[in-house]
């Protein structure tokens, strides 16, 4: 087998020099061919799910990309606003199960828990957090889909429920628990951004059913899954309380 | 007197790199394109990577690092060698016009080392292209902290047309580009290794 092909090359009469350039390319060619199209095929099973190397740095370039949008945030650079007319109606329904799982609430009896690192454990009631000062604004939501639609959300500013708690506002994150198995957080520059709501109203009424009653987080400046909705408990954390899908592979910081 | 290779290194390492990195941007691109298609069509799971939105997007987010220093890298040494000004320019309307009719009619002759007047323009288009797709991709990630760069492409919903549009065009050089590399294959192998620019052609440029 090998034999006839040495004989072959010899024939050609390359110069040493020659010969070896000729291996060289072969061998990057080779090279190549299984970086391209083999690797493509084996690779394109990386889910972030797997646990193998490829995920290992997927998941690492995702936490490099946590602190590069981290330092790209800036707590004063407001989300442009949209008049009325502009808002997207219906306001699209949104969540990880179908409208028919929206979660009951049974409103009379409902508290928002609190604790972490907090001065003032105590519970809220909705009429509670309705004494707040409150702030309206009219913003996109983003999903991480790619859409967006935009809508009016009307509640009580996160930074001003954390100072009314007593929160240590040096902590790191924010976390929240909801009515159905969802969970997010927030950095801590993002929750105390003057636009990051605990929105109680969608277009002027109390939030309805479908857009995460009776309590949401409504942040402009993150996707729409860092918007958790039917919120019973608020914590204030060191250790990163991650989040439903961020802990499944989508990026953790996802501002926008 | 020292032989100049056809394609210096910089540029063979570049290319390279790139090549893997449009792979990787392209799959996971149109895996984030299915989530919310723009058009009546979605790109066929086989060609996508990631296996679900979350795993796509965090391609994405990885290798667009990976492209964006090697793009820069590229420019940088583009400039400063004056591989553009020497390779890529000029392009002469009269030069184009004689170029593109004879490579219409598969007449036009590869000369080594020596770009013709339709390959330069062709990769001024694709260079232009890979600035756009930055800047509008940039602005679909980050559409409230650059709100500006938003608003110049012409608000959020414009700007995931514009990074579409930018792929696209990429998307066609790349096809055209690798037809051409099949056409006249004697191309390939100066990419890889370098080859040896003619000493006469250095005299004979226009």
């Amino acid at each position: 087998m090998i034999e006839p092909k040495k004989r072959a090359i010899q024939r050609i009469k390359l110069e040493p020099a020659q010969q070896l350039q000729l291996e060289n390319v072969q061998r990057r060619k080779f090279l190549r061919g299984g970086l391209t199209v083999g690797a493509m095929a084996m690779l394109t099973g990386c889910n972030l799910q797997d646990g193998d190397q490829v995920d290992k740095v997927l998941w690492a370039m995702s936490r490099w990309n946590d602190r590069v949008q981290a330092w790209l945030f800036s707590g004063q650079k407001l989300a442009p606003t949209f008049t009325k007319a502009q808002m997207t109606t219906p306001f699209p329904f949104n969540a990880f199960y179908g409208q028919d799982d929206i979660p009951e609430v049974d409103l009379p009896n409902y508290s928002l828990a609190v604790s972490g690192l907090v001065r003032d454990k105590a519970p809220w009631t909705l009429e509670g957090l309705r004494k707040l000062p409150k702030r309206t604004d009219i913003t996109r939501l983003i999903c991480v889909e790619g859409w967006s639609a935009i809508g009016q959300w009307g509640g009580v500013p996160l930074k001003t429920f954390l100072e009314h708690i007593g929160a240590d506002t040096t902590a790191k994150f924010v976390g929240f628990k909801c009515a159905d198995r969802y969970y997010s957080s927030l950095d801590m520059p993002t929750a105390l951004h003057p636009q990051t709501l605990l929105a109680l109203d969608f277009c002027e009424v109390a939030l309805p059913p479908e857009y995460g009653y009776p309590l949401r987080v409504r942040v402009p400046t993150k996707l729409g899954f860092k918007n958790p909705k039917h919120i019973v408990e608020i914590f204030v954390s060191n250790d990163n309380p991650g989040g439903y899908w961020e802990d499944q592979g989508y990026n953790w910081f996802s501002g926008i | 007197m020292r032989k100049k290779s056809i394609h210096p290194w910089p540029v063979r390492l570049t290319h390279w790199l790139n090549a893997v990195c449009m792979v990787c941007m392209f799959m996971s691109g149109w895996a984030i394109y299915n989530g919310s298609p723009l058009f009546a069509f979605k790109f066929p799971v086989e060609l996508t990577v990631g296996g679900w939105l979350g795993g796509s997007l965090a391609w994405h987010f990885a290798f667009m690092w990976l492209l964006f220093i090697n793009g820069l890298i590229y420019v940088l040494h583009g400039l400063i060698s004056r591989h553009f000004k020497r390779d890529l320019l000029p392009i002469s309307l009269p030069a184009l016009k004689h170029d593109l009719t004879d490579a219409l009619r598969f007449r036009l002759v590869h000369e080594k080392g020596v770009y013709n007047a339709v390959q330069r323009l062709m990769y001024w288009v694709v260079l232009a292209a890979g600035v756009l797709v930055v800047i509008s991709g940039l602005a679909i990630w980050k559409p409230i902290q650059l709100q500006e760069l938003v608003a110049l492409l012409g608000g959020y919903d414009i700007a995931r047309y514009v990074h579409f549009a930018a792929m696209a065009v990429i998307g066609a050089f790349v096809v055209v580009h690798l037809t051409l590399v099949m056409l006249v294959p004697k191309t390939l192998l100066p990419m890889i290794t370098g080859g040896v620019r003619p000493i006469e052609s250095e005299k004979n440029r226009p």
